[in-house]
């Protein structure tokens, strides 16, 4: 008996969801729910006795297309259906191919675009579009997107029922295709940081569990590649973006040495790094290089190309790394770009330095709580030999970390320069 | 060795689908398991929740006899040394996280 893929359940829930709801109307999203539920049921109480089919996703999706077809013609008087397929679902004739157009793989494709979109909703905060996009888009349940954030499940499911009714009022869903380009590049953007916050969220989140980690990464990147599938989203600020996050993530498998512990950039096992990952994203990063924006994306990216493709930490081109943080300060101004330039000016010109330009950080109150902007002090204090000095900073980063693995690590640092002082 | 059926009673399927997958895995398991061990006779099936109930030629009424919670969705038959065997075996169903139960029920012999 064949086994599904990982997670196929969940992908798949995704993928039926977008495609009822072009049918029945975002207004009827609950009703594509249920219908998704109703397949997965029938599917778990058939397979788990009968055995999986050779096609599992195709037996999903016939199961909800027929149950779709169903619903329409026996409540096309009781309910409105999508408003601009209209006629299409009245007459028998144009019901069947038009229910079978739907469930078509280029259809499905849009239709996760245009939901994509659709959650992204101005009136939605970041977080809460995020949550409704791991929600609707990849299957998650409330209970394990709360689980992801560290949040409640009653402010989760606040949040996204909230976030549903949002959607349901917005009548359709943001059609991509049909919006004046303006609209759609302001949409695109906020599709865009709703990913980059997703990503992140996986990347330097405060969940403890790697795996949950990885798998938002992986999700944020699954749903940024349907962008790249597309004509109208595959701008460079797409590329750009998807390299970002492959250059980042080839990283993953050296973040954790072998015993456990948090392992940071520089002193990772650089073989660990996923390769693949890597000429991907350095290929997107090269075809990102067109048009006339430059965005964060971009030079985030390429800051990370910079480190992929350093064999070692000598080989690294630090003075190009800090004009890359220059250019994103000048975009961005944020007091963390600027802990993180200031780190590439001390690996260029020493501790000394690099300690100044700490200080000289603009809005360094707002630092206070980040355990990494103490980590960094300690670690240029410890080069300097002022160990009793990194030893508090140190403390200080382990007062602050967000996980255990965090705590862990900066306590073993502070135990190090303790025990360097007394050597020394 | 003697034949046994398994009623599948009750029992919740609904999740999210992570959770859903997460229960079919262990379903599959566990009767890969049992066939491993020579216990299947037959995987069996499953059933739907609905159908008709009929009692003398005239009196048939929609839907199963017995309660939601007791309803049995599916049964297979097994082979085990006694009924204890049985038993026991069934003991590892994933059912039971869902709520739900087994009936083990001895199949009766011809033999005298």
């Amino acid at each position: 008996v064949a086994e599904p893929g990982d997670h196929l359940f969940r992908r798949e829930a995704g993928r039926m969801v977008a495609a009822l709801t072009r049918l029945f109307g975002v207004h009827n999203l609950a009703l594509a729910e249920d219908v998704v539920q109703d397949a997965f049921v029938r599917a778990l109480e058939i397979w788990k006795l009968r055995g999986v089919p050779e096609n599992p996703s195709a037996w999903l999706m016939a199961t909800a297309k027929n149950r779709a077809l169903d619903i329409l013609r026996r409540e096309r008087t009781a309910r409105t259906f999508a408003p601009e397929l209209g006629r299409l679902l009245e007459s028998e004739w144009t019901l069947a191919p038009t229910v079978a157009e739907a469930f078509g793989e280029p259809a499905i494709r849009d239709d996760q675009l245009r939901m994509m979109f659709s959650c992204c909703h101005p009136h939605l905060p970041e977080i809460a579009q995020v949550a409704l996009m791991l929600h609707i888009l990849c299957g998650f349940g409330v209970n394990e997107v709360a689980a992801a954030f560290l949040t409640g499940h009653a402010a989760m499911e606040k949040r996204i029922s909230r976030g549903k009714k949002v959607l349901a009022q917005s009548k359709r869903l943001f059609d991509f295709t049909m919006s004046d380009d303006s609209a759609v590049a302001e949409r695109l953007s906020a599709v865009h940081r709703a990913l980059y916050l997703l990503f992140n969220e996986g990347y330097h989140g405060a969940h403890a569990e790697l795996a949950v980690r990885a798998e938002l990464c992986v999700e944020a990147m699954r749903l940024a590649e349907l962008l790249l599938a597309h004509p109208v989203t595959d701008t460079p600020s797409t590329r750009a973006l998807i390299a970002l996050m492959c250059l980042n993530a080839a990283r993953l498998p050296a973040r954790v040495d072998a015993s456990g512990h948090l392992s940071p950039l520089l002193e990772q096992n650089r073989d660990l790094w996923d390769r693949e990952l890597i000429a991907k994203g350095t290929h997107l990063l090269d075809r990102s290089a067109t048009g006339s924006t430059i965005t964060e994306f971009h030079i985030e990216a390429a800051i990370a190309s910079v480190h992929a493709n350093a064999r070692s930490l000598e080989e690294t081109d630090w003075r190009m790394i800090v004009d890359l943080y220059d250019s994103l300060l000048s975009l961005r101004p944020s007091p963390v770009v600027a802990l993180n330039r200031a780190i590439a000016v001390a690996e260029c010109h020493g501790a000394e330095r690099g300690l100044a330009e700490i200080a000289a950080i603009t809005d360094i109150e707002r630092l206070a709580n980040y355990p990494f902007y103490f980590a960094a002090l300690g670690e240029l204090e410890q080069r300097l030999g002022r160990t009793a000095r990194a030893r508090e900073h140190f403390r200080a980063a382990g007062t602050r970390a967000r996980n255990p693995m965090e705590r862990q690590f900066f306590e073993r640092r502070a135990q190090e320069a303790f025990d360097s002082a007394r050597i020394g | 060795m003697s034949d046994f059926l398994y009623l599948y009673r009750g029992g919740d399927s609904a999740g999210t689908p992570e959770q859903m997958q997460q229960s079919m895995h262990k379903w599959s398991t566990w009767l890969q398991d049992l066939g491993a061990k020579g216990h299947i006779k037959d995987q069996g099936n499953p059933l739907e929740r609905t159908g008709k109930v009929v009692k003398k030629k005239t009196t048939i009424t929609d839907g199963p006899y017995a309660e939601a919670k007791d309803l049995i969705g599916g049964y297979t038959l097994v082979q085990a040394k006694d009924i204890s065997e049985a038993a026991t075996l069934a003991a590892g169903c994933p059912i039971f996280d869902n709520g739900g139960f087994v009936e083990v029920r001895p199949v009766m012999q011809m033999s005298m």
